[in-house]
């Protein structure tokens, strides 16, 4: 209901701007902010900047970009998938005299950035996911993300070494190509410990939903799951609800360990702050921002959270191994011989899709071994 | 976890009972609160802004003083403070209620969003569950079977507030000031303080409801914790025919039905798992076509109420 607020306010603020002349607005302003030798970078968030996961991790990075010279960080908070981000980034522009933003929700992206850019042909629109393609959009929007999926690979090794029932829960809020890749990392990181391991999936169909995302870890925990994680924004709910129930959790987007030290074996984090400093950095010197920007744990993307006390010497020792394998670059979780939960062949013996591998990206399936739908 | 493997398809009567008795006590709550204000003929629409801050202010005491309880009481005391800003406005002539509802709604969640930022992120001390699974061996039926005071607190409130106005003097006053405005007058009565503490007490129950939320289930603040529930514990009123026993069965009935979907899918029943989440919805549409009648229509409902007028 909050956005009702900034919707009345921005609209009233893109009123005025029609009056006082879209000239006026969307021209002047932002180069009298650049020629006081100011770069104004706007961040928009789709839930609350300290949510324990997707928007704090975000925030992080955005605090270390506040903390550059020459450059002002303008933030909001709890902007909805709806027009009123489309409001939000318009006023940021012709307000704030903001040229570079980061609109930072998955379902910002299209109509909303797609609407807004090609008006503003001057501002950098970097949208934190991999939708963007050079023959469809426009050339000043650019997709970064990281592949957080190998974080999850990990996840799931100290997972399967701490699993008694062979049964691992996922909570997942909806089931798009970056959830599914992490849920089929998290069960095959477990299976390289343990082929016979399953993993049960609940998708929420929310980002956020507290009630149903503790619902959903309860069916899992009665279900027999012993480790648990999930890809909701907000993962304290889940990590406190599935740590109350005795099981372990390995967390997401950011460190969870606080809420359940004893219980918690890993996590997989966003580490945007140097990923955000270089690309302002690019700005600054006058430089243009790659359309096309990924990453994963060598390239400073994605860390692991430390390893919690649950964790015993066999877990850490492959955790390691596999790590030092990952930040070796061109390592595969997603290979042959793999066949989907539905019986179709994914990978045949000798095929692999090594993190960087674009495929990955439109992942429509869950691997054999997943107890779940995408739909 | 010895025997916890492979209670299979038992999983979901397993979980809609728990869901039931986890998910239901805001519902109940709530909609005792608007039940009570209702009955005294004015409707308040704002207590899902209400629910969103006592989960807040719940939540920011409990977190200060270190006791889940003085969360509790200060959720009851910001709820009341709500009701008696609702209440001590509807008294103006040709101000509507439901108007003011809504405003007051929007008032609470801001306050409680600008108020609770700095408490998204600490760990507040929850309040204590009983366990009445002591009986059985089995750790998921244990686990349901974990009950808060507060939805023992509800039931007895739901079954006291059916005697209070079937039975009391008190039960009458606000029976009669929401009936008729006239008749309430014409025995000396002043409706107008009788529905400014109606209102009051709603909307501390309401805040009561909202404490529920944030500090046992899911048990943590933040600025999505409600998703509406508060607006759905209104409509509730209206299904359960302003009867708060038929409130509790009505709340019971809709947290049971929240907990389908995620069961379902935990069972392997995986597709279509959206419209298994609509069927609280679907459940409530389904009940009130099945109950209603060109006859009867709205039966029980208080004379004075603006929506039934």
């Amino acid at each position: 209901m909050k956005p009702t607020h900034s919707l009345t306010r921005r609209h009233f603020l893109n009123r005025m701007a029609a009056f006082g002349g879209t000239a006026l607005a969307s021209t002047l302003l932002p180069h009298a902010a650049k020629a006081g030798g100011d770069l104004t970078v706007g961040f928009i968030y789709v839930g609350p900047k300290d949510d324990f996961g997707y928007n704090q991790a975000h925030a992080e990075g955005a605090a270390a970009v506040k903390a550059m010279a020459g450059v002002k960080v303008i933030e909001e908070e709890n902007v909805a998938e709806t027009v009123d981000v489309q409001n939000t980034m318009e006023s940021m522009i012709n307000f704030d005299g903001a040229s570079l933003l980061f609109p930072t929700s998955f379902g910002y992206f299209d109509p909303h950035i797609l609407e807004v850019a090609p008006k503003y042909p001057d501002v950098r629109f970097q949208h934190a996911a991999g939708l963007w393609s050079a023959d469809l959009h426009p050339m000043n929007v650019g997709s970064y993300f990281g592949y957080i999926g190998m974080g999850q690979y990990l996840n799931g090794i100290t997972a399967g070494h701490a699993s008694k029932t062979k049964k691992i829960g996922f909570v997942a809020a909806k089931p798009i190509p970056q959830v599914l890749l992490n849920i089929n990392s998290f069960l095959l990181g477990a299976r390289s410990v343990d082929p016979e391991i399953t993993c049960q999936v609940i998708f929420t169909g929310e980002w956020s939903l507290a009630v149903k995302e503790a619902e959903a870890t309860n069916a899992l925990a009665d279900q027999g799951c012993d480790v648990i994680t999930c890809h909701v924004d907000g993962p304290k709910v889940v990590m406190e609800t599935a740590a109350g129930r005795g099981a372990y959790i390995c967390g997401y987007h950011a460190n969870q360990s606080p809420l359940a030290p004893e219980k918690y074996l890993t996590g997989a984090e966003w580490n945007w702050a140097g990923v955000y400093t270089g690309m302002v950095q690019t700005v600054l010197d006058g430089g243009s921002i790659d359309n096309f920007v990924r990453g994963g744990l060598a390239d400073g993307f994605i860390k692991m959270s430390p390893l919690g006390p649950a964790v015993s010497d066999a877990a850490r020792n492959q955790f390691e191994a596999t790590k030092a394998e990952i930040m070796k670059g061109g390592f595969a979780a997603i290979k042959g011989p793999l066949k989907d939960n539905a019986g179709n062949v994914i990978a045949a013996e000798g095929e692999a899709f090594v993190e960087s591998d674009i495929a990955l990206e439109s992942m429509s399936y869950l691997v054999e071994g997943v107890i779940g739908s995408t739909s | 976890m010895s025997s916890s493997a492979d209670i299979g398809i038992w999983g979901v009567p397993l979980a809609i009972l728990g869901g039931a008795i986890r998910v239901s006590t805001p519902f109940l709550f709530v909609s005792l609160g608007e039940c009570l204000t209702e009955r005294s003929g004015r409707i308040n629409l704002g207590l899902e802004g209400t629910l969103i801050f006592g989960a807040m202010a719940g939540y920011a005491i409990a977190y200060e003083s270190g006791s889940a309880w003085f969360g509790v009481l200060a959720a009851a005391l910001a709820g009341a403070l709500f009701g008696l800003f609702h209440g001590w406005i509807c008294r103006f002539k040709g101000v509507n209620d439901i108007a003011i509802g809504i405003a007051m709604m929007l008032l609470g969640m801001g306050l409680a969003f600008f108020f609770g930022k700095p408490y998204i992120q600490p760990v507040a001390p929850d309040l204590p569950a009983i366990s009445f699974g002591w009986w059985s061996e089995n750790p998921q039926l244990r686990a349901a079977l974990q009950i808060n005071a507060l939805f023992l607190l509800g039931v007895g409130l739901a079954i006291f507030l059916h005697w209070m106005f079937r039975a009391t003097r008190i039960g009458l006053t606000i029976r009669v000031v929401g009936d008729s405005t006239d008749a309430a007058r014409a025995i000396g009565l002043n409706p107008n303080r009788v529905r400014l503490l109606s209102t009051a007490a709603g909307g501390a129950l309401a805040g009561i409801g909202g404490a529920y939320l944030s500090l046992y289930y899911p048990g943590s603040w933040n600025e999505g914790i409600s998703s509406g529930q508060g607006l759905m514990a209104v409509a509730l009123v209206i299904f359960a025919r302003w009867n708060p026993i038929y409130c509790l069965w009505a709340a019971l009935l809709f947290g049971g039905a929240g907990a389908l979907g995620p069961a379902l899918q935990s069972v392997g029943v995986t597709s279509g798992y959206y419209l298994f989440f609509a069927a609280p919805y679907v459940l409530t549409l389904g009940l009130l076509i099945l109950a209603s009648s060109p006859d009867k229509a709205l039966e029980g409902a208080p004379g004075e109420l603006s929506i039934t007028k």
